[in-house]
């Protein structure tokens, strides 16, 4: 049981990326970028080739970075100089991309568990300086002993990794060009009459986003030991499933608690996952239907308790009143 | 600094739906004019609007500011030299980022945009002061987002962020026309001691007779894709909303009409 929700968190890290990604696209663009499910195979497919050819780890992972920000572009281009609808545009792209993916790759799988890849260098480096046995002295004196997780790297470098990505995005929302790039989701007309080129900050936009996403991929492939074509079905609703359930727990007032919230959506969204698949009736095939009620339920239900709320809210207000017109009445009959 | 060299445009051109919006309408701005603008709807006011903005390209004719031809330009590049303010209040303004930052937004209008802070502690102490000439009390609101203003804080504001960066040119484009009489009211004084503090020259559209009197040195009338009447100067302000009527009468041979005038 713990295992497997750690597990959950060490992949719930490594798609936070890509909901990150999702992010930038859906809620600061505002524009609902299906490209994700094609450009996050680009990244698994481009990271895993290079490797198998025998480049380092972290520059396939960069390269496969470059390659999702120049397919967002292409998106970007689509929709803006194209003027082809933002949805149909994304579908365009992720249909390209399948067989992009599948040319890159050459076939339709690339086990990747014999090669290095960064999650390994990471993992051997991790345990050269020994913090593992620290934590698990520290567990076990602290009588936790019935959970000790194989290695504590892959959770904590790619923790540190997703909110360096954060701090970085962020910051980035606040310059000059990051807030003509919210603008630009916000009110187009408005900061096209401040001079901004919407078209090459919408390109510009996608790009970084689809970067993001592809970078998740190539990690994801390394942590799962395989690059598969069919890996990226139903990204996008996991990105954006991150999104929603992460603003609906932990609020999105601001752009650095909003970017906090959707890491810590794309955790839940995994370990929620985990803990439904453990239900004797459901099976494997069945996560795609989880995902969508998932997502349906964080839709829905703030909305309901909302309303709730407010009816909460209005029974006391009425109630309120009642006891002040009956205080009033029988001040009244005692003069 | 605004020269309008016979532009003419003309929409759904060789159908049965074919209109002259705008028919070689010559027209130049001094520095420092304030010229108001009037004329029933279909006049052709909004179409030379967008014209000079560069939402719209004129078939025939150029647009030059400051002595350049800007004709060719596209929206973004000629905001560079111009200022606006829609008649839509929400339309000037990001509803989902703060008064700082749309300030931030309005003050890179004129420079490239890089990848330094829009809002640094020294911009920051501008925007404040900037904002103390509306004495709304924004300034005590700069973190505040500005979906949650008025619609007569939001134009305000808007009219603030046309402004500041001290355009070449101020396009008004029935910015009163939304808000309510009192409103309204604030926002003409506003815009009123603006343009006269930083000599701004400026083009105002208005529906409103008394409004089109009472700001700016100029005035134009226009009506069919043409300007029918001109006054600047002593002449302007000898006008009234009564003389204004008689005149278009006078030219057109027909009533203006138009139950969009605010005549009083």
């Amino acid at each position: 049981m713990f295992t497997a929700i750690f597990a959950s968190v060490e992949a719930g890290f490594i798609y936070a990326i890509m909901a990150l990604g999702v992010y930038l696209s859906f809620r600061i663009l505002d524009f609902p970028d299906l490209t994700v499910d094609g450009s996050f195979v680009t990244g698994a497919a481009v990271a895993a080739v290079l490797i198998i050819n025998g480049t380092n780890p972290f520059i396939a992972s960069f390269v496969a970075l470059l390659a999702g920000f120049v397919a967002g572009c292409i998106t970007g281009l689509l929709h803006t100089k194209g003027k082809i609808n933002p949805l149909l545009s994304g579908i365009l792209m992720m249909i390209a991309l399948y067989s992009i993916n599948l040319r890159i790759m050459g076939k339709s799988n690339v086990p990747l568990l014999q090669e290095e890849s960064v999650i390994t260098i990471l993992t051997d480096w991790w345990q050269k300086i020994g913090i593992d046995e620290m934590i698990e002295n520290a567990l076990i004196s602290m009588k936790l002993v019935d959970f000790v997780p194989k290695t504590w790297a892959i959770v904590v470098l790619m923790a540190l990794l997703v909110i360096i990505i954060k701090i970085l995005i962020d910051q980035f929302l606040k310059t000059e060009i990051g807030l003509a790039l919210r603008a630009t989701g916000d009110n187009k007309r408005m900061i096209t009459s401040f001079s901004a080129n919407t078209d090459v900050l919408t390109i510009f936009g996608l790009g970084l986003s689809n970067a993001l996403v592809a970078f998740s991929g190539a990690l994801v492939a390394q942590y799962g030991g395989f690059s598969d074509v069919g890996m990226g079905i139903g990204m996008i609703i996991i990105g954006l499933a991150s999104v929603i359930i992460g603003e609906a727990l932990f609020g999105a007032n601001s752009i650095a608690r909003a970017t906090l919230a959707v890491i810590g959506g794309a955790i839940v969204y995994r370990i929620v996952v985990t803990l439904a698949l453990r239900v004797q009736f459901l099976e494997t095939g069945d996560v795609k239907l989880i995902t969508a009620f998932i997502v349906i339920a964080a839709l829905i239900l703030p909305q309901f308790i909302a309303s709730q709320n407010e009816k909460r809210r209005k029974k006391l207000k009425s109630q309120r009143r009642g006891e002040h017109v009956a205080t009033a009445q029988t001040d009244y009959k005692s003069i | 600094m605004l020269q309008l060299k016979q532009i003419t445009k003309v929409f759904n051109e060789g159908t049965v739906d074919e209109k002259v919006a705008l028919h070689s309408i010559d027209l130049t701005l001094a520095p420092g004019d304030f010229v108001t603008i009037i004329g029933s709807n279909g006049a052709g006011k909004s179409t030379l609007m967008n014209i000079i903005s560069g939402r719209l390209f004129p078939d025939t004719g150029s647009v030059l500011i400051n002595g350049k031809d800007v004709t060719e330009m596209c929206e973004h590049q000629r905001a560079r030299y111009i200022g606006r303010v829609f008649q839509d209040p929400l339309v000037g303004t990001a509803p989902n980022m703060t008064i700082e930052e749309n300030l931030a937004l309005a003050y890179g209008r004129t420079r490239k945009r890089t990848l330094q802070f829009g809002v640094t502690k020294k911009r920051r102490e501008f925007f404040k002061e900037t904002l103390e000439t509306l004495q709304l009390g924004l300034e005590h609101r700069l973190n505040a987002k500005v979906g949650l203003l008025s619609g007569g804080e939001r134009q305000a504001l808007s009219l603030l962020m046309a402004t500041f960066t001290n355009p070449d040119l101020l396009l008004l484009d029935e910015h009163t026309a939304a808000l309510d009489p009192a409103r309204a009211e604030l926002i003409t004084e506003l815009t009123k001691n603006i343009v006269e503090k930083a000599k701004l020259t400026t083009l105002m559209v208005t529906h409103n007779m008394e409004q089109a009197l009472k700001l700016g040195n100029r005035l134009i009338m226009m009506d069919g894709g043409q300007i029918i009447f001109e006054a600047s100067g002593k002449e302007k302000e000898k006008l009234t909303v009564e003389k204004l009527l008689q005149e278009f009468q006078r030219i057109r041979g027909s009533q203006f009409t138009s139950d969009r005038v605010v005549l009083v």
